[in-house]
């Protein structure tokens, strides 16, 4: 700090702030400025009035305009869901299982049920839709109940093992649990159905396997093991295994059974919100 | 010239008959500083010469350009806006005549605002602060709204007299014409502004009638409340309170750079001076104080370098009409350099140096910063592509063993019409490629609309044992009709087992 004086250079004085050698003018302000300062004040004690401002302790200064930003959100909203109604009824009096053929249609059925899904379906077949053990993977060509759209649709609508009176449902005994099969047995069934996804030859364990699989499996699986989407059997001929495709798994599955479940979704979104679920997951490219 | 003011410290007789004197003083003389300064009202003189008439030449120019170049047209066929320079914000465009930039290509925008910078630099360097006083709109704005308030009011000492006299119903009328008109301009100002984002015709005509969207009336609003306050009420605050520029301008400029300048060793001890009179052994400076009285920013330049000088040169106008009536000289008051100045009544005055290296260096960039851009320009393909491939799931096994990836490709043409293009993809033998469209069918080719980005999802699908490892280095490539091509790396993802079992 130095002393204010007189700057010899400008004639000003010095505000006696001084840094190294350089020291402040203390030039005037403009007094319009003065002015603008004061006006800004004055328009603050004004917003206070006519907006909301203040905090109070359980609540807030609502101001003269009564404007709420929660308001304009509910109103946009309301706004936006008023704009889709068209899409939606179009998209409602579509037959079951039609693709849109309109592109504003099939980009408003892919967008609402894309949140959709992330909202009520992720938690169990995950984000990207891939699945996990015991969550079909929404993303490939392997369906247990048929992967057109009405089937998908239809999914969607009554559940699997649900509590909807018409819900899908898949019965496979438990071979070990009930004691329908011994444990050799059950590990040579297990062999053979391996081997189906398998190339190469034969084993003997698999040979008499497949003895007991004609016996016990083929009403449902079918011959070739290639499953039954009527009876939501599955696809044991392919190299998609929903509960794990090492002999291990498998041998659990023949002994305890998989009862997998989905639950309704009737009652729960409305009909357009479930044909835009259907319409995105048939879009992920295993849609038949 | 003549100045009817008789309220001079010295009679007109005493310099001169054929001088007039003024007694103008600067407004930031010693001694007229207080804590809030009320604003000291400038009453910038009518000047005659050079400088007055290039920086009208200039003004017409400039606002010519401002006004006229929306309503320019430029045939780009049926699909696009046909005007000139148009900002269009809603189609995220910028046209300039052959140029056509879209959002991701702004760095064209950095590149003109580096070419501007340095082009200030350059010219700051060499000249001064030519940009303030002829070409920043502050200025011939400005000048404007002086030259409409000159001729309702007078000049210099009609309006000082006007404003000290009493409220007249000539002084409310006149008073009264000269605000309408400076709202005319200031509204026209802001009118113009908004032809710069929307078609120039359409928009006048909705205008007129009124159906013009909201925020153009309120952009016009806004400028014509701007132009009016800036050119019309603050002028010079603007310069001294608010620019940045003169501040700056002190470190590009150097002894060297021509800048408008007293010649004190010429015109000091200056005096008043009576026909006849010898010049011995005094200034030329007759101390007429007109340099002063034309002044827009209200200063004396024989006080040197200071941050409020415009260099609108109106001041060499004003001294050079003297000297010329005097019989002396120009140029007591003229561009001069720093060093021309220091170097005072010396034999050898400097030669001019306006190749320096600064200035080689400006140039220099300038002309680097030039090529590269107009590069860049002409060798842009009209063709973009960037492929975004699936996270979530990173692949997709299917029930004949293979394994697909999902990708997501943005094709942009900047083509004035429609083409056609088709997709393949490198680095994956047996590898198939299939573009879902809307309707879910498969597709080889990919149709994007004239001048538009589409996005097209994709997918790869390698058969059973067709990939060996986690990640895979593929090549998307895009080819036109006309054999244009781009292409863009992305990798194949599969299980570790590389899809065999």
């Amino acid at each position: 700090m130095s002393t204010p004086r007189k700057d010899d250079v400008s004639g000003v004085d010095t505000t006696g702030h001084e840094w190294d050698g350089i020291e402040e003018l203390n030039n005037p302000l403009p007094r319009w400025w003065l002015w603008t300062f004061l006006a800004c004040i004055v328009w603050s004690i004004g917003y206070w009035v006519v907006m909301p401002a203040w905090p109070l302790v359980a609540d807030h200064t609502r101001g003269m305009l009564g404007y709420s930003q929660r308001a304009v959100v509910a109103d946009s909203l309301a706004k936006a869901k008023a704009s889709q109604s068209g899409y939606a009824k179009r998209l409602a009096a579509l037959p079951a299982g039609e693709n849109p053929a309109d592109p504003d249609l099939q980009s408003f059925a892919l967008g609402g049920g894309r949140s959709a899904y992330a909202v009520n379906c992720s938690q169990c077949h995950g984000s990207g839709a891939a699945g996990a053990k015991g969550y079909p993977n929404l993303n490939d060509d392997d369906w247990l109940w048929g992967g057109k759209l009405a089937d998908i649709e239809q999914t969607l609508r009554v559940g699997i093992r649900s509590t909807h009176p018409d819900t899908r449902l898949n019965d496979m005994p438990a071979f070990g649990r009930d004691g329908l099969l011994t444990l050799p047995q059950i590990a040579d069934v297990a062999d053979y159905v391996l081997s189906l996804s398998h190339s190469g030859a034969v084993s003997p364990q698999a040979a008499r396997g497949q003895t007991l699989f004609a016996e016990n499996c083929t009403a449902c699986h079918g011959e070739t093991g290639r499953g039954n989407r009527e009876l939501g059997a599955p696809n044991l001929a392919d190299g998609l295994w929903l509960y794990g495709g090492d002999r291990a798994s498998v041998i659990a599955s023949i002994s305890e059974s998989r009862r997998g479940v989905m639950p309704t979704w009737e009652g729960r979104l409305d009909d357009v919100t479930i044909r835009q679920l259907a319409i995105y997951v048939h879009s992920l490219g295993g849609g038949e | 010239m003549a100045d009817p003011l008789p309220a001079a410290p010295l009679a007109a007789s005493e310099i001169g008959a054929e001088v007039a004197r003024s007694d103008a003083e600067p407004v930031n003389a010693k001694g007229r500083r207080s804590l809030y300064a009320k604003r000291q009202k400038i009453y910038p003189k009518r000047a005659k010469g050079l400088f007055r008439r290039i920086k009208w030449i200039a003004m017409a120019g400039l606002l010519a350009i401002y006004y006229l170049a929306p309503w320019l047209r430029w045939d780009r066929g049926p699909l696009l806006p046909d005007q000139a320079i148009l900002i269009d914000f809603p189609g995220r465009r910028f046209y300039f005549f052959f140029i056509e930039l879209w959002p991701e290509e702004v760095y064209y925008i950095t590149g003109l605002l580096i070419l501007a910078a340095l082009g200030l630099f350059l010219v700051t360097s060499l000249a001064g602060r030519v940009w303030c006083g002829y070409a920043c709109p502050q200025t011939v704005w400005t000048d404007m709204f002086v030259t409409v308030e000159r001729w309702l009011e007078g000049d210099r000492n009609q309006r000082m007299k006007l404003d000290q006299g009493p409220w007249t119903a000539n002084k409310l009328g006149r008073k009264l014409v000269k605000h309408m008109l400076w709202l005319v301009i200031a509204v026209a100002t802001g009118g113009a502004w908004v032809f710069y984002f929307a078609d120039a015709p359409t928009l006048a005509r909705d205008l007129a009638s009124f159906d013009a969207p909201t925020a153009a009336y309120l952009f016009i609003g806004l400028f014509t409340a701007t132009t009016y306050l800036l050119g019309g009420i603050a002028r010079e605050q603007v310069c001294t309170y608010m620019c940045p520029w003169p501040r700056i301008q002190a470190a590009l400029q150097d002894e060297d750079s021509l800048i408008v300048s007293y010649h004190p060793a010429r015109g000091e001890p200056r005096g008043a001076h009576k026909k006849g009179e010898s010049w011995e052994n005094r200034g030329h400076c007759v101390d007429c104080n007109q340099c002063v009285a034309v002044c827009p920013m209200g200063i004396d330049i024989r006080d040197g370098q200071q941050l409020e000088c415009i260099s609108c040169a109106l001041c060499i106008d004003a001294c050079n009409d003297v000297m010329d009536k005097v019989g002396l000289p120009r140029s007591l008051i003229g561009y001069d350099s720093l060093a021309g100045v220091m170097a005072g009544k010396a034999e050898a005055k400097p030669k001019l140096r306006p190749i320096r290296p600064r200035t080689v260096l400006y140039a220099g960039l300038m002309v680097l910063v030039g090529v590269v851009m107009l590069y860049a320009l002409f060798t842009r393909a009209d063709l973009g592509l960037a492929v975004e491939r699936d996270r979530n799931p990173l692949f997709v096994a299917l029930s004949d063993g293979s394994i697909r990836n999902g990708y997501t490709v943005h094709v942009q043409n900047k083509h004035h019409d429609e083409r056609t293009f088709v997709l393949s993809v490198e680095g994956l033998p047996g590898a198939r490629l299939a573009v879902v469209d809307a309707e879910n069918d498969l597709a080889a080719e990919m149709t994007v609309t004239a001048d538009q980005m589409e996005s097209f999802r994709i997918f790869v699908t390698v058969p059973r044992g067709g990939v060996h490892d986690e990640a895979t280095d593929i090549t998307f490539r895009l080819r036109g009709a006309g054999g244009e091509m781009v292409q863009y790396d992305s990798v194949f993802r599969a299980p570790d087992h590389g899809g065999r079992r």
